[in-house]
């Protein structure tokens, strides 16, 4: 996350669906509403929006349906051209690259996870996982192995001869995880992976993922309209409105200062002691003198309840994950984020 | 919907869409009144204003075949076939040419029909691919029967491919699309005289023109769902194709072509249906085969020997049906890892196993190798006997020759002279008000232009005779099809079976149809009404089946909730839902009597058909063309305005 070249960086994305689209969009000035657009007779999906991430960040881009989440991620990774605006991947424009290019930054380093699997049904399982590398023209043996280490890796072993249709969901979407990891992209688009999924299923699927991602350490653009995953998963949240990012940041901050009344909406029933953690409360201690044990940073209000409660002192020691103090966090606000009635 | 519509259509002036309509209505029946003291331009167009588009034509195809050499072409193209032909034939039946090595023993195809049939779907297959081969072999039409089968082995791949070809290009190209579709509804309302003849002028008598026309008839279904196939492939699938690098020809080859597996499997059988279905009508050109031998069986009244037939033609359609259904069907199985190559393929190894075996069989038994006349088992002369005493039977004769004498006296000549006595303005403003009423001014511009280039060719008169025909026939199987398709769906224990005949009923050659009506009627307008009758009742009864069975049941059990009873059920609810699809029964079985009324040319009739038939005997393709384009406009007619209310109808209902 230190890198400080992002690995995608996206200005001032526009895609306007209509006639004519990119006259239109240089005809109108900044600040146009959504609705402006619509009486123009143009559906804006994506509108204006800045974004960078960086090398191993996992971006979760949340909205509603129809708020151009999917949209937005189809531009990063140009299955659907921009109206305006530039989208860099690695410093390159992607705009600019030929179709030769494209097909190849795709089969180098880009995979990609669709809502309903996108399984080709005629192919085997280990013929879908297969597939990328087939089209790069890696030869037979080659990728059979490939791919039989990323079906190893998801948890499908046994199962490589079956075919799409012979599988559960969640067995289609491990599929879908693993075709997406075979060529080793570094960047991971996930377009609602898990929406499809029975809400058991999903969870186990979300720790499944989370397991991976400590592995691999992708870059990763994750998608999803459930609020609950997002924060689950996220180092940073975007969310989504009408085409516009109203709020990009960290969970612990989005819940606690929401940018906007439509993201103070959605925080508005989530149980906050579980999202903020210790470290976002800390301040520096400016010479007061701390005593007594300290908690970590990384830990939430909720696990730190029954401390927050027994504890006597006003301030309460913080240090990071090396066990350095960083600072202070107030008690009787951290008691208040608890209780809710921040 | 619609009533939205004629609201902004009454904005736009000052009457409503059916106020119009109304008013052309009675304009019609007004003029037709009126007719004695109608202007003759009115009535009819003069001779002299008759413009000779046959001879227009005529000229343009003489340009095309002689000026631009598009003969040399065509019979390039015929030797090339005739190549294929013959390799087929050789295989088949033995015809003496390269490579010589046929025929092969009727107990061998038998054989591997039986595997084929077992590896798509079990035994129950099995044994009716096998048993279909056996049965023809046995009862003496092998040879025939090989005939047939040796145009369609080539046909059908030929029309596969380039059918899957032009479906690409419909989906990739719009333009291409645009221009192509409108010729594809006119190929498949042209009547199949009208490919035959060009047929044999530009690629010869035989087998090779019947291949030809067989070919040109059987691509537009292809096409068609070659191009919804390909544009029904999820949009995710498509994107994970992208997103995997692939090329275009990667995506074309590895994404496109094998997700839309089904619905080019629907076109491979569609093409074999057709394929089979004009084969047989190629015996007017001359095509040995089965339709050849039927139809001078027929002409000659051999009524056992002409039963049989189409039992082998109805049997050898069934069996090919369900056969390339099964493969639409059929999905890979999957094999563990480590199965060796023989466990894989077995059924392979099985077919070759079974097939060496029966020529070796055959090298040692005459039988199996090939059967004489003396030994097969045909029965002609017995059943004639049977059908003959059956139907000299006083009941039978009575009930048919009272039928004949009510429906010629009080139907069908009425019938006919009204729609001839009609002034040609009167049909056309009356053709105009049904356009106006279903799709507003577009559509009554269509239909008067279509009846009006009718009128213009001066085949009016033949063209009113085909017409009523038509209309008498599908009327009468609308009386009968839809209440017996009404008292089928509402028992679930009769839809599932009535529903498989229907469909079985679907996959006959229409040639078969005439064969009971001749039975019956003997040779004359009642045959061919009655011919037309079965044969557009199937399509009828099948939508109006699937059209009440598709109303949801949440509404059924609203309406049961409601207190409605079963009529009111009926009437209310499941008939106001299952219209547009009936509607699209309706228009099939339109289509299907403007396809029978001109095969049905060769008994007797004196409508355009019969005047289609007398064409193929010279070569005046104009006048051929020309006739074709009037049984054409009119199908297309019916088309538009039935499918135009259908999908109004939908719309308006909300439902697909």
């Amino acid at each position: 996350m230190s890198d400080i070249n992002p690995v995608i960086s996206c200005k001032n994305v526009w895609k306007l669906f209509g006639g004519n689209a990119e006259k239109y969009l240089a005809s109108i000035q900044e600040g146009q509403s959504f609705e402006q657009i619509r009486q123009a007779g143009y559906i804006a999906a994506v509108r204006n929006v800045s974004l960078d991430i960086a090398r191993g960040e996992m971006l979760v881009i949340m909205g509603l349906s129809g708020s151009g989440k999917s949209t937005l991620v189809r531009c990063l990774s140009r299955l659907i051209d921009i109206t305006g605006g530039e989208v860099n991947v690695d410093g390159q424009n992607i705009m600019d690259l030929s179709e030769k290019e494209l097909i190849d930054l795709r089969r180098k380093k880009m995979g990609m996870v669709f809502q309903s699997f996108g399984l080709l049904p005629h192919r085997t399982v280990l013929e879908n996982v297969a597939f990328p590398l087939e089209m790069r023209g890696q030869d037979r043996h080659d990728r059979r192995e490939r791919a039989m280490e990323v079906i190893k890796l998801v948890g499908l072993e046994g199962r490589e001869e079956y075919f799409p249709r012979e599988l559960s969901g969640g067995q289609q979407q491990r599929v879908g995880i693993a075709r997406s990891l075979a060529i080793e992209p570094d960047i991971w688009f996930l377009d609602e992976p898990f929406s499809a999924l029975d809400p058991l299923i999903r969870r186990e699927m979300q720790d499944e993922f989370l397991r991976l991602q400590e592995m691999l350490g992708k870059t990763i653009v994750f998608i999803t309209h459930d609020f609950d995953e997002a924060l689950r998963l996220a180092d940073r949240i975007a969310i989504m409105k009408d085409g516009a990012v109203e709020q990009c940041d960290t969970p612990d901050k989005i819940v606690l200062s929401p940018a906007t009344e439509y993201v103070a909406k959605f925080t508005e029933d989530i149980e906050k002691s579980r999202v903020i953690h210790a470290g976002v409360l800390t301040k520096p201690i400016n010479g007061y003198k701390l005593e007594g044990s300290s908690i970590a940073s990384d830990s939430t209000i909720l696990q730190l309840s029954r401390q927050l409660i027994s504890d006597e002192r006003d301030v309460l020691p913080v240090a990071n994950k090396d066990g350095v103090l960083i600072g202070g966090m107030n008690r009787q606000e951290a008691l208040n984020i608890l209780l809710g009635d921040s | 919907m619609a009533i939205a519509e004629s609201q902004l259509a009454g904005k736009a002036g000052p009457l409503t869409r059916t106020q119009i309509a109304q008013i052309l209505f009675i304009l019609a029946v007004f003029t037709a009144i009126i007719k004695p003291m109608l202007p003759n331009i009115f009535v009819r167009i003069p001779v002299d204003l008759i413009l000779p588009y046959d001879i227009w034509l005529q000229t343009v195809f003489d340009f095309i075949k002689d000026d631009l050499g598009l003969l040399t072409l065509t019979r390039g193209i015929s030797s090339v076939l005739e190549w294929l032909l013959d390799i087929t034939a050789n295989l088949l039946y033995g015809k003496r040419r390269w490579p010589n090595i046929g025929p092969v023993p009727w107990i061998a195809v038998a054989a591997v029909a039986a595997v084929i049939g077992y590896w798509l779907k079990g035994w129950k297959m099995a044994l009716l691919a096998g048993g279909t081969f056996v049965w023809v072999a046995l009862i003496g039409q092998w040879k025939l029967a090989m005939q047939t089968m040796s145009v369609i082995a080539v046909a059908a791949p030929m029309a596969f491919f380039i059918g899957l070809l032009l479906g690409i290009c419909a989906w990739k190209y719009k333009r291409f699309e645009r221009i192509i579709m409108p010729v594809l509804s006119i190929l498949q309302t042209l009547p199949f005289f009208t490919y035959l003849l060009p047929a044999v002028i530009f690629f010869k008598v035989g087998p090779t023109a019947g291949c030809i026309a067989t070919i040109v008839y059987a691509i537009p279904p292809m096409v068609l769902m070659t191009s919804l196939g390909l544009k029904k492939v999820s949009a995710e699938v498509i994107e994970a194709g992208h997103m995997s690098g692939s090329t275009r020809w990667q995506m074309l080859r590895y994404v496109y072509l094998p997700a839309a597996r089904t619905e080019i499997l629907v076109g491979v059988n569609q093409v074999i249906m057709l394929c089979l279905a004009m084969v047989v009508l190629t015996a007017f050109i001359g095509m040995p085969g089965l339709g050849a031998k039927l139809l001078s069986l027929m002409n000659s009244l051999k009524l056992g020997r002409s039963f049989e037939i189409g039992i082998t033609i109805v049997l050898i359609a069934v069996m090919l049906d369900r056969l390339s259904k099964a493969w639409v069907v059929k999905q890979p199985e999957h094999f563990e890892r480590g199965t060796s190559w023989f466990a894989r393929h077995k059924i392979l190894i099985l077919g070759i196993i079974v097939f060496v075996a029966s020529i070796i069989l055959a090298q040692f038994v005459q039988v199996a190798d090939h059967i004489t006349r003396k030994q097969d088992l045909s029965m002609g002369k017995d059943i004639d006997n049977v059908i003959r005493t059956v139907l000299a039977n006083d009941i039978v004769t009575g009930v048919t020759d009272w039928l004949r004498w009510f429906l010629i006296t009080w139907i069908l000549i009425p019938f006919r002279d009204a729609l001839l006595w009609l002034p040609t303005g009167s049909v056309i403003l009356g053709i105009a008000a049904f356009g106006y009423f279903v799709g507003g001014r577009k559509s009554a511009f269509i239909v008067v232009l279509f009846f009006g280039a009718i009128a213009m060719t001066g085949w009016w008169d033949r063209s009113m005779i085909t017409l009523y025909a038509v209309i008498s026939s599908v009327i009468l199987a609308t009386l009968i099809g839809i209440p017996l398709g009404i008292a089928a769906a509402r028992n679930p224990k009769w839809s599932e079976p009535i529903l498989l005949i229907c469909d079985t009923a679907q996959t006959f050659p229409s040639f078969i149809y005439l064969i009971p009506a001749i039975m019956l009627f003997s040779v004359n307008d009642v045959a061919v009404v009655f011919a037309i009758l079965i044969f557009a009742t199937v399509p009828l009864m099948r939508y109006t089946i699937e059209g009440i069975r598709a109303v949801p049941s949440e509404l059924l059990e609203a309406a049961d909730m409601a207190g409605a009873t079963r009529n009111q059920k009926l009437i209310n609810v499941q008939l106001p839902l299952a219209l547009p699809t009936m509607a699209v029964g309706f228009n099939q079985a339109i289509m299907f009597a403007f396809f029978m009324v001109i095969i049905a040319a060769f008994i007797g009739t004196q409508d355009l058909g019969q005047e289609l038939q007398k064409t193929l005997a010279g070569n005046n393709l104009g006048k051929n063309f020309v006739l074709g384009m009037c049984v054409a406009l009119m199908a297309l007619t019916f088309d538009h305005i039935i499918m135009r209310w259908s999908n109004e109808r939908r719309k308006a209902l909300g439902v697909g």
